[in-house]
């Protein structure tokens, strides 16, 4: 376990926000809250290919024009790309979710589920 | 690289550049959403046909991006499976396109959200690459958001944001999936992963990504307990928009699920792996009775078609099931058949279901009553659609169906069959409970309270066009306000175009039905690929 914990604590860390991301979703009542929820929960996937990629002593996967490719100590630069690509995913997924989030609130003048699912009954 | 290379990547390109159109034309001219998208959708039907012939004829074509090689570059491959589905979306949207020429929603966002759901999907369909894969799931998933939200009522808003955080949690499951799958290979292309994933050193990384994708893919494709969701959006969404989502986003999803399993996991690969079966087996399986079941107990129909879509991709994951575990050639035929037969079915149904609404105000299965002796060919046509959605021979249903089962029996998987048997009974109850009301029970108005309501609104009259301004303006809105504009002129919106299409919807179901023999022939190359 201490072993697991010294040497693969990137992956331990993501998986315990990927858990609080996960849980917040669940748990929580508030809608804004769920969202970024969700945002925590793919950031912590975004983490995991980045730790995925890193490798022990190499650099930025940035390959000068002189040196000989061959011998140098990069990181994996296709994870980089993945995540940057997930990212702006992610960036609109939270966008279209908090404008639902606006207009929820302008018809129903709540953001707590609980609340708006008597809202809804009442109708 | 020959003019057909080409074809692929205009197929995904094409409709979301397209889709930057009617709202860049619209700061200057009105009403231009339409003819974008129609000339857009056409040009593409026409594409996926031109692929289709070189790809039955003389085998796949493969695009590969900028050059680079397929190791760490993007490949966009279209061979027998994939262009089955590109036709099947690009024909369900020219579909639905024409429908909402008259039948609504319109507005140029609703036009640039719906290119650029085609857009995903057919990337969805053509992508070699499993993380691209990843990355068109979520441009379709949030078109699809847009486009749920954009129905009648606050309603809707809360639909879409449910669909949104499961549909984000289920594809972020999916991206987990592939990063440990990358993780134990150090690839991302689908033909370059089957090759590496039975080389690799650690399976326990290949059956952690597996396990992941297969909770993500459940949920895509609606499948219970996972399908919370669906229902919801389904009812919520404008009537124009439930046949096209229904129709294509699960599907699409379906097809991508059947894809990684046959291609990329490889069937020999996934029958050793302990469980795998048996676990996408126990998922179909018991989504098709809870689905089935859930469905019977329904009372609005659009509701009740949702949790029929629960059962009938329940039978396709439980025939990716019969593959995995039987190895069976037959079973896969079924699911591919069964995946476009279903899409087709499903757009006919809804839009039958948006043509009553729109013209006899009826919604709930009770307000069918005296819809035969009111509107006899409406009528008519959902009832051919229902019976071939139970799988009454001639038709598509059947057909799949009759595949699927053959397969469970072949590979001795006899619960598969009895499922499959069971559940065609229960289909055959909801349909039926709709055909009693529709032929026998007698039209009283009292039942009516959803007729002249407001989901009369969305017709297209003569003066709809000034009314289709306004829709512009406040899309998502498009309710009482414009309707109060258009008056009394809204109440018998539904032209002879809109039923046509209905029409050949349901002939071209049953007449599939007769080509099912002629599909599995056109798939036989592919499946002879994966399956040894």
């Amino acid at each position: 376990m201490i072993e697991l914990l010294a040497s693969r604590y990137t992956y331990v860390l993501m998986f315990v926000l990927l858990g609080i991301g996960l849980y917040m979703v669940i748990a929580s009542q508030n809608l804004v809250k769920k969202l970024i929820g969700v945002s925590l929960f793919q950031t912590s996937i975004f983490l995991f290919f980045v730790s995925m990629a890193y490798v022990e002593g190499g650099s930025a996967p940035i390959v000068p024009p002189e040196s000989d490719p061959g011998e140098l100590l990069v990181a994996s630069p296709l994870p980089q790309v993945i995540v940057l690509t997930a990212i702006v995913v992610g960036i609109a997924l939270t966008a279209v979710g908090l404008a639902l989030v606006i207009r929820i609130y302008s018809e129903y003048g709540t953001l707590r589920e609980d609340t708006l699912r008597e809202v809804r009954a009442d109708e | 690289m020959s003019n057909i290379d080409l074809l692929p990547a205009l197929l995904i390109v094409a409709p979301i550049l397209a889709a930057t159109l009617p709202i860049a034309l619209g700061l200057r001219y009105e009403r231009t959403g339409w003819s974008v998208a129609a000339i857009t959708s056409t040009g593409l039907f026409a594409a996926a046909l031109a692929l289709a012939s070189v790809v039955y004829t003389s085998g796949e074509v493969i695009h590969t991006l900028g050059g680079y090689p397929r190791t760490y570059g993007i490949q966009l491959v279209a061979d027998e499976f994939s262009t089955l589905i590109a036709l099947l979306i690009t024909s369900v949207a020219v579909g639905v396109l024409a429908y909402t020429r008259r039948g609504g929603p319109r507005g140029n966002t609703f036009y640039t959200a719906y290119l650029l759901l085609v857009g995903g999907l057919l990337g969805i369909s053509l992508t070699g690459d499993v993380f691209n894969l990843f990355v068109f799931l979520e441009i379709t998933s949030l078109a699809t958001y847009a486009l749920v939200a954009s129905g009648d009522g606050p309603e809707s808003a809360v639909a879409a944001l449910k669909y949104l955080i499961l549909g984000t949690v289920a594809a972020s499951m999916y991206l987990i999936g592939v990063a440990f799958v990358f993780m134990a290979t150090g690839t991302l292309n689908m033909v370059e992963l089957s090759i590496a994933i039975p080389a690799a050193e650690r399976p326990v990384l290949i059956q952690t990504g597996f396990a992941f994708i297969v909770v993500g893919f459940a949920v895509k494709v609606a499948q219970w307990p996972l399908h919370t969701w669906q229902p919801s959006a389904y009812q919520q969404a404008p009537d124009g928009v439930t046949p096209l989502i229904a129709a294509l986003v699960s599907t699409a999803s379906a097809y991508a699920f059947g894809r990684l399993i046959v291609t990329v996991f490889e069937v020999d690969y996934l029958a050793a792996m302990p469980n795998a079966a048996a676990i996408v087996l126990t998922i179909g399986c018991v989504s098709v009775l809870a689905g089935t079941v859930l469905a019977v107990i329904q009372t609005e129909v659009k509701r009740m078609l949702a949790y029929s879509s629960v059962s009938q991709f329940g039978l396709v994951i439980a025939a990716y099931g019969v593959v995995i575990a039987g190895n069976s050639e037959t079973a896969l035929t079924g699911a591919v058949i069964h995946l476009v037969g279903h899409g087709l079915l499903k757009t006919g149904l809804f839009l039958g279901a948006a043509l009553v609404a729109a013209s006899y105000g009826a919604r709930t299965v009770d307000e069918y009553a005296g819809l035969a002796t009111d509107r006899p060919i409406m009528a008519g046509l959902m009832a051919i659609l229902l019976f071939s959605l139970v799988g009454i021979p001639p038709s598509v249903g059947f057909v799949g169906k009759w595949y699927i089962a053959l397969g469970a029996v072949e590979s001795q998987l006899w619960p598969v069959a009895a499922v499959i048997f069971l559940s065609t009974m229960l289909t055959l109850a909801y349909a039926a409970r709709l055909l009693e009301k529709m032929y026998f029970t007698p039209a009283t108005v009292v039942e009516r309270p959803h007729a002249r309501g407001p989901v009369a609104t969305d017709g297209g009259d003569a003066d709809r066009d000034d009314a289709s301004t306004l829709d512009s303006e406040v899309e998502t809105d498009d309710g009482s306000a414009a309707a109060a504009l258009r008056g009394a002129d809204a109440r018998n919106p539904v032209s002879v175009g809109m039923i046509a299409i209905v029409v050949v919807v349901a002939l071209g179901a049953v007449a599939l039905g007769f080509a099912g023999g002629a599909i599995a022939e056109l798939l036989e190359p592919f499946l002879t690929e994966v399956i040894n």
